[in-house]
């Protein structure tokens, strides 16, 4: 029996570009490149690892997003995903966490699947709830925030390193898992891959394809509203010092000044 | 007054500081119930009522020890159908710990609700109660609500002042009756981290932070010295990190923990945006650094181009001396 994984990743602009919101107060697209979430490919990794070590498995990568996040499943594809699916409607404009998961755990459910990984968090929304969303709506159990994992005879198993423990998990198929950025380094595409991606099927489906209500999802039907969004004022210049020698007294009679000392 | 569930975060017994910075939000917007869960939850209920929790909700099973999430996710929900029920409830509030998020998340869907997470403040509004969030590394300020069901919102450490307000804390049993999902994810061994005797890294009011320019972990020793000095936390870049130099349950940044100190103190780290992701909304920030030009000057109340090994054993003497 093949194992069936599905990857979520999701298209986010650069964190290294100068992010902002659009008018409407979501995310602007227009003015920063978009690309594949870093820790989505950490996720991407995991699945292609867990797949090598199966007898018969297929990789399906899962985006929700607008026309362009095609370049994150391309990504993902180049990588050695098998296949990708691409959930794009007008209507998914605006959509928040709830909505979003709402989205995936349908288009999941209709690809089918044993095992749902993603990434411990996108960085943009940088929540970290939507693997425990899908958990709760798929009915299946959430193995998340894994540093290391592994799948056998059905049955997921994996580390989760928290604040005051770390912990071994186990949970039988199907089950949801995110992974963090202690997982493993991520692979580069190889040329092969990257040829070999061009070739691979991407489907798209729209909310009707998963049957789901316009008013269910976007801006209009979010569950949360943003009032606001105020660019945080530029710091005002600190006081910089060379040290001379007596850089580490000088900086304490900072500390004191403010009372730290 | 309506209502305000806080979900209690504590170590058998003892209450965790961000639970009481949620008490004090949680005043703003109406009276807090607690729920507090697992191994010594009675215990929390002095505390709790200390700092404002008109009720304490507790239950005590082995299943929140031996499976993830999901029994703590049916206890939360037992007692928002037992606070609603009686008459109007404003929102529900958790700590912004990873199992926290995790925890809120579920919940929303269950009960049909949005979600915000990890906001810095908290206020009363019109339309219900308004979060403050920080977002693209720090770099923007939103204000946000839930706009369908009963607000949930995750509230990171360090967003209030604990301010102590006595309230009866009477504790009442909560009845739970776990789900069937509730044993889907077991717990089968658990190493528990150990002390370091130094304060909680998001909880610290000062943070002492090294990178790659530590250069070994040995060296880190020079950075734990000045933390001492100072009481504080220590933090590392994830270069340190993956380095080996340091534990990464000490990592600062997008994929460590985000920090919100009084005073953060980075030595030996350039800044690079995933780490200024994580301690940018510091009060007083830092930088001792020999690259004049590493982008963390950029953020500093206080910089110093030099070489940490000069500067840092430097400062911590001074800070010995002027504290006697
Ligand atoms: C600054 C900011 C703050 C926000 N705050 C909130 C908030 O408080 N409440 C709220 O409801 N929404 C919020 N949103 C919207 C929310 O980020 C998006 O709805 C998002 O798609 C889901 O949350 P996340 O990106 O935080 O995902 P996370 O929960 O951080 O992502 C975890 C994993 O889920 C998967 N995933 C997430 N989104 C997608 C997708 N579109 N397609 C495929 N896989 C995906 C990926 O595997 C990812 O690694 C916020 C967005 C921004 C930009
Ligand atoms: C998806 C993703 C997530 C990430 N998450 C995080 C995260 O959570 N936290 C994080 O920190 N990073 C994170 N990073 C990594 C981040 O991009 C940087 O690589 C990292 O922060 C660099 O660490 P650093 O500043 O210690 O090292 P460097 O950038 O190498 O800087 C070292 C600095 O030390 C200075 N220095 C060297 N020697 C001395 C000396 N003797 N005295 C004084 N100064 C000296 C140098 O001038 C230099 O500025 C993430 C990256 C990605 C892609």
């Amino acid at each position: 029996m093949s194992l069936r994984i599905v990857v979520t990743v999701k298209y986010v602009p650069d964190a290294t570009g100068d992010r902002h919101f659009a008018d409407d107060l979501t995310v602007d697209r227009d003015d920063v490149d978009g690309l594949l979430s870093e820790l989505d490919e950490y996720a991407v990794e995991q699945a292609l690892q867990i797949a090598d070590d199966a007898d018969d498995a297929e990789i399906t990568v899962l985006t929700v997003g607008p026309e362009d996040a095609k370049d994150a499943l391309r990504k993902a594809l180049s990588m050695g995903a098998d296949k990708a699916i691409h959930v794009e409607d007008d209507d998914l404009h605006g959509t928040d966490a709830i909505g979003t998961s709402l989205v995936l755990a349908k288009a999941i459910e209709k690809a089918g699947y044993d095992l749902v990984i993603s990434g411990m968090a996108s960085t943009d929304g940088t929540a970290g709830i939507v693997p425990a969303l899908l958990a709760e709506r798929l009915g299946v159990p959430q193995v998340t925030l894994l540093s290391e994992v592994s799948v056998e005879d059905g049955v997921v198993k994996g580390r989760r390193d928290g604040d005051s423990a770390s912990e071994q998990l186990e949970a039988s198929l199907p089950a949801v898992v995110s992974v963090t950025d202690q997982s493993g380094e991520a692979r580069y595409p190889s040329f092969k891959g990257i040829m070999a991606a061009k070739k691979k099927p991407v489907e798209s489906w729209d909310l009707e394809d998963l049957e789901i209500e316009a008013d269910e999802v976007g801006l209009e039907g979010a569950w949360t509203k943003v009032d606001s969004a105020t660019e945080r004022p530029a710091r005002t210049a600190g006081t910089i010092v060379k040290d001379e020698g007596e850089g580490g007294k000088q900086l304490a009679e900072f500390l004191a000044g403010q009372k730290f000392i | 007054m309506a209502e305000v569930l806080v979900y209690v975060d504590h170590v058998d017994g003892a209450v965790r500081k961000p639970t009481l910075e949620l008490l004090t939000l949680a005043r703003r917007i109406g009276e807090p119930v607690a729920v507090a869960l697992g191994s010594g939850a009675e215990a929390t209920a002095p505390a709790l009522a200390e700092h404002g929790a008109v009720k304490v909700l507790t239950h005590d099973a082995a299943e929140y020890a031996d499976y993830l999430v999901v029994p703590k996710v049916d206890a939360l929900q037992a007692a928002y159908e037992v606070v609603s029920a009686g008459g109007s409830l404003a929102a529900v509030l958790v700590p912004s710990s990873a199992e926290g998020k995790e925890i809120a998340a579920r919940l929303a869907v269950r009960i049909g609700s949005g979600i915000i997470t990890d906001a810095t403040d908290l206020e009363a509004g019109d339309e219900g109660p308004v979060a403050t969030q920080s977002a693209f590394a720090a770099s923007f300020t939103t204000k946000s609500r839930v706009a369908k069901g009963t607000p949930v919102i995750t509230v990171k450490p360090n967003s209030a002042a604990v301010e102590a307000a006595p309230a009866a804390g009477a504790v009442e049993a909560l009845a739970v009756s776990f789900s069937e999902k509730a044993t889907g994810t077991k717990v089968t061994a658990r190493t528990p981290r150990e002390s370091t005797g130094r304060p909680e890294l998001t909880e610290a009011a000062i943070v002492v932070s090294g990178g790659r320019g530590v250069n070994g972990a040995e060296n880190f020793s020079i950075i734990e010295a000045l933390a001492d000095s100072l009481g504080a936390a220590v933090g590392a870049s994830r270069a340190a990190v993956d380095a080996g130099w340091y534990p990464h349950t000490n990592q600062v940044g997008q994929t460590g923990k985000s920090v919100s100190p009084q005073l953060y103190i980075a030595s030996g780290i350039s800044g690079a945006i995933q780490h200024r992701a994580g301690m940018q909304t510091s009060k007083t920030i830092v930088a001792i650094n020999k690259d004049a030009e590493a982008p963390i000057f950029d953020l500093v109340d206080y910089g110093v181009v030099g070489d940490l090994f000069e500067v840092v054993p430097q400062l911590t003497e001074e800070i010995k001396t002027r504290k006697g």
